[in-house]
């Protein structure tokens, strides 16, 4: 009796052990076949990929009926929702079939072995024709292959508030040559205004992020002499007066109070409020700013803004001293790309062409504000119409600069922005702060891989 | 048959082993195995993306020499040591305060302010932190409160944002050591109490040389307590200030977050992870040997 009852413990115990064995091991199971798993980002005033991706999902069902499209809408920031998505990636089961990609991600994804290389996909695709160069080189890997197609692209400049400007004495159309006379027109602004309106947005500090990194210290670095990197001797450059011209372009606008009172600008949702609240209620004139900057007014946005048009302007960001081309741009852009343990390779793609197709492509380049990479999106009268502005970038493209897509680029990213964050908090000299940076990026990338600018 | 002959008793060993065997597989699996990991990633160049995570590598104690180099370790190092002394310090204060005033109240008295208190400590971490930001921002209550006395609205996140959040955990941790206080302080025997009034101490006297020396053990195991949860307090702190402005309020968890998670560098990460076991580590021996020097006295 005694015997049987320790003998029932005893097998009850093994039992359970085994089962939390079994349970545990078969956590993550065979994925369906028939369903293809996308993950994108929704966040703040990007919501044309949710759009976008909706649309695919009800059509593609609709004409797929065994097939299920399972859509992971991400709500975080840019960085956030790449640490989710690689997460995602190191564990197969849970890796996505379809993600929507920061190009300049690629390489690092790339090489973690993340990414289905697509060249032979895209190669066999009847409409690969009308994606342009330029689209083929932000997708394209330092190894060569294809790790996705671009859904857009996009450049940099000033927006500005034509009647602020007037009102200050600025004439407009604006079209400053030099960055001095984009601070005497805000000064001109802050001197007419007072308080009730910031002057001039330049992106800045780490709560603000790769923003504060591309659309604020890049576009003006990319107007001097110097570089972020050297492509010639593949090496990142430190200490160079692009540099500090460039910290000390952020040190003034702080300083003599041109631009959000420090405490806004390192506000996380800066970006969000400026666009959403700040340009339309007039309290902000100029803001240096993606183009994609419509998605916040147009119909179909959180809060349209139907006047937009007529009181916004773009106008080129001016190089420092008016050298080179005269003005200066910074592109990204955002792919779809495959997951490289994708269940079905080849449904995967058949979802995800549907998605690029010439109608779809071209609702998303209108509600995302994208500069469109497919020609039959770029002529179609419907996107000229719904982007006023689509001439005014298109003149830039040929100019853009694109970031050093290594994958040492986001750390380096980060010490730029501490850089201009000590500075506009007074905390550094610009001076001081360079040579904070050069010590940051000689420790992420090693004193070998670094060289002094000019 | 096999009850007849004399059964060969399983060993002494055995015997406790296979009982526990289910509990002790969770803890190895869920509660060990975590911390090895920790221990082994953050001797590798593990990552979340990029060439090393395909190929991690062992990278020996590299991860801790740029430790010991960092200067922002350093910085949140010292900033994890203030804010966590501020937060004991003041938990333990005010929790006592709380569990000497409220001891012998009438009930209602005691429930109300309880509920009161230990409102703010069931309340969840990320609530917790949003009432204050929205208490403490540029439009927030306090500077409304502060402008009926002439003062100019300033963001008292961006100020003085170590202060503020050493404030939020305070509000949010007091309700535990007032609990565990007004539970010590019933141990105390009251005609030790009575005996000192007898014999002509004041309130003052009969609180430090009778009450707080019996309390002493209690006082240890909270403070010990506290230490570890406050060390490792990070959705307060991420809600509130996010760790800036700069780096002004990143305490170690805000670094180790940046570096293994907005970074993807999993091993420099974890060896945060480690560097932080110490720091709460070395509070703890403290607390331990104020608990042992009672003793043998």
């Amino acid at each position: 009796m005694r015997r049987t009852r320790r003998n029932t413990i005893r097998a009850a115990a093994a039992a359970s052990v085994l089962a939390l064995v079994a349970t545990s091991c078969s956590a993550g199971a065979d994925r369906d076949e028939n369903t293809v798993r996308i993950v994108y980002q929704k966040f703040g005033t990007f919501i044309a990929m949710d759009s976008l991706m909706r649309q695919v999902k009800e059509g593609f069902e609709e004409a797929n009926p065994d097939v299920t499209v399972e859509l992971n809408a991400i709500e975080a920031q840019a960085e956030d929702y790449q640490t989710q998505v690689n997460l995602m990636n190191g564990s197969p089961s849970e890796a996505p079939d379809l993600m929507y990609q920061d190009t300049f991600t690629i390489n690092q994804d790339a090489d973690a072995g993340y990414l289905m290389p697509l060249d032979d996909h895209f190669a066999a695709w009847d409409e690969s024709d009308r994606f342009s160069e330029q689209e083929a080189e932000a997708v394209t890997s330092l190894d060569g292959q294809r790790y996705g197609v671009m859904l857009g692209t996009d450049v940099r400049g000033l927006w500005y508030n034509t009647e602020l400007l007037e009102e200050a004495g600025v004439e407009t159309p604006w079209t400053p040559a030099t960055w001095d006379e984009v601070l005497d027109a805000a000064r001109a602004v802050r001197s007419e205004h007072g308080d009730g309106v910031v002057p001039l947005n330049v992106y800045s500090g780490t709560p603000a992020g790769e923003m504060a990194s591309l659309q604020g210290f890049q576009m003006l670095l990319s107007g001097t002499e110097d570089t972020l990197f050297d492509d010639g001797s593949e090496q990142w450059v430190t200490s160079s007066t692009g540099f500090s011209d460039s910290l000390e372009f952020v040190r003034t606008i702080f300083d003599e109070d041109l631009t959000h009172d420090p405490q806004d600008a390192l506000d996380a949702n800066v970006g969000t409020v400026n666009n959403e609240e700040r340009f339309p209620s007039g309290e902000m004139a100029i803001s240096l700013e993606g183009s994609w900057a419509t998605q916040s007014w147009i119909e179909g946005a959180n809060q349209p803004w139907p006047e937009w048009e007529e009181v916004m302007e773009f106008t080129p960001m001016p190089t420092q001293n008016g050298q080179g081309a005269g003005a200066t741009s910074m592109s990204g852009g955002w792919a779809l790309s495959m997951g490289s343990n994708a269940t079905d390779p080849d449904l995967a793609w058949e979802v995800m062409t549907y998605a690029l197709s010439q109608e779809n492509a071209l609702k998303f380049a209108v509600e995302g504000g994208q500069i469109p990479v497919r020609s039959d999106v770029a002529e179609d009268p419907a996107f000229l119409e719904a982007a006023p502005k689509a001439e005014e970038f298109a003149a830039l493209v040929d100019i853009t600069g694109f970031r050093p897509a290594y994958s040492e680029y986001p750390r380096i990213s980060l010490a730029v922005q501490e850089a201009m964050e000590s500075v506009m908090l007074g905390q550094a000299t610009p001076e001081e702060a360079a040579e904070v940076y050069a010590q940051e990026v000689e420790g992420i990338v090693g004193p070998d891989n670094v060289t002094t600018g000019s | 048959m096999a009850s007849v002959r004399p059964r060969r008793p399983l060993p002494r060993a055995a015997r406790w082993v296979i009982p526990m065997a289910p509990a002790l597989f969770l803890l190895l699996a869920f509660f060990a195995g975590p911390i090895l990991w920790t221990v082994w990633a953050s001797l590798t160049n593990a990552a979340l993306t990029g060439a090393q995570a395909a190929q991690t590598e062992f990278v020996g104690l590299d991860n801790f020499g740029e430790l010991l180099s960092d200067p922002r370790f350093r910085t949140a190092t010292l900033l994890t040591v203030v804010f966590l002394v501020g937060c004991v310090f003041g938990q333990t204060v005010l929790g006592l305060a709380l569990a000497l005033l409220l001891q012998n109240r009438n009930g209602a008295v005691r429930a109300v302010v309880g509920a009161i208190v230990v409102g703010a400590w069931v309340v969840p971490e990320v609530v917790a932190g949003f009432v204050w930001y929205a208490f403490l921002e540029r439009e927030g209550t306090l500077n409304s409160v502060l402008a009926w006395f002439g003062a100019g609205p300033q963001n008292w996140l961006f100020t003085a944002p170590l202060l503020a959040v050493v404030l939020a955990n305070i509000w949010k941790g007091t309700a535990f050591s007032m609990m565990t206080y007004s539970a010590g302080l019933s141990e105390v025997p009251e005609d030790l109490k009575e005996a000192a009034r007898v014999d002509g101490a004041s309130g003052f006297q009969v609180l430090w040389h009778v009450v707080i020396p019996l309390l002493r053990r209690t006082l240890a195991t909270t403070l010990l307590l506290i230490t570890l949860q406050t060390v490792q307090v990070f959705t307060l702190i991420f809600v509130m200030t996010s760790g800036g402005p700069g780096a002004r309020s990143t305490t170690l968890p805000l670094l180790m977050y940046q570096e293994a998670l907005r970074m993807g560098d999993l091993g420099y990460g974890t060896a945060i992870a480690l560097a932080l076991l110490v720091v709460a580590g070395l509070f703890s021996v403290v607390y331990v040997w104020m608990l042992r020097k009672e003793e043998n006295r």
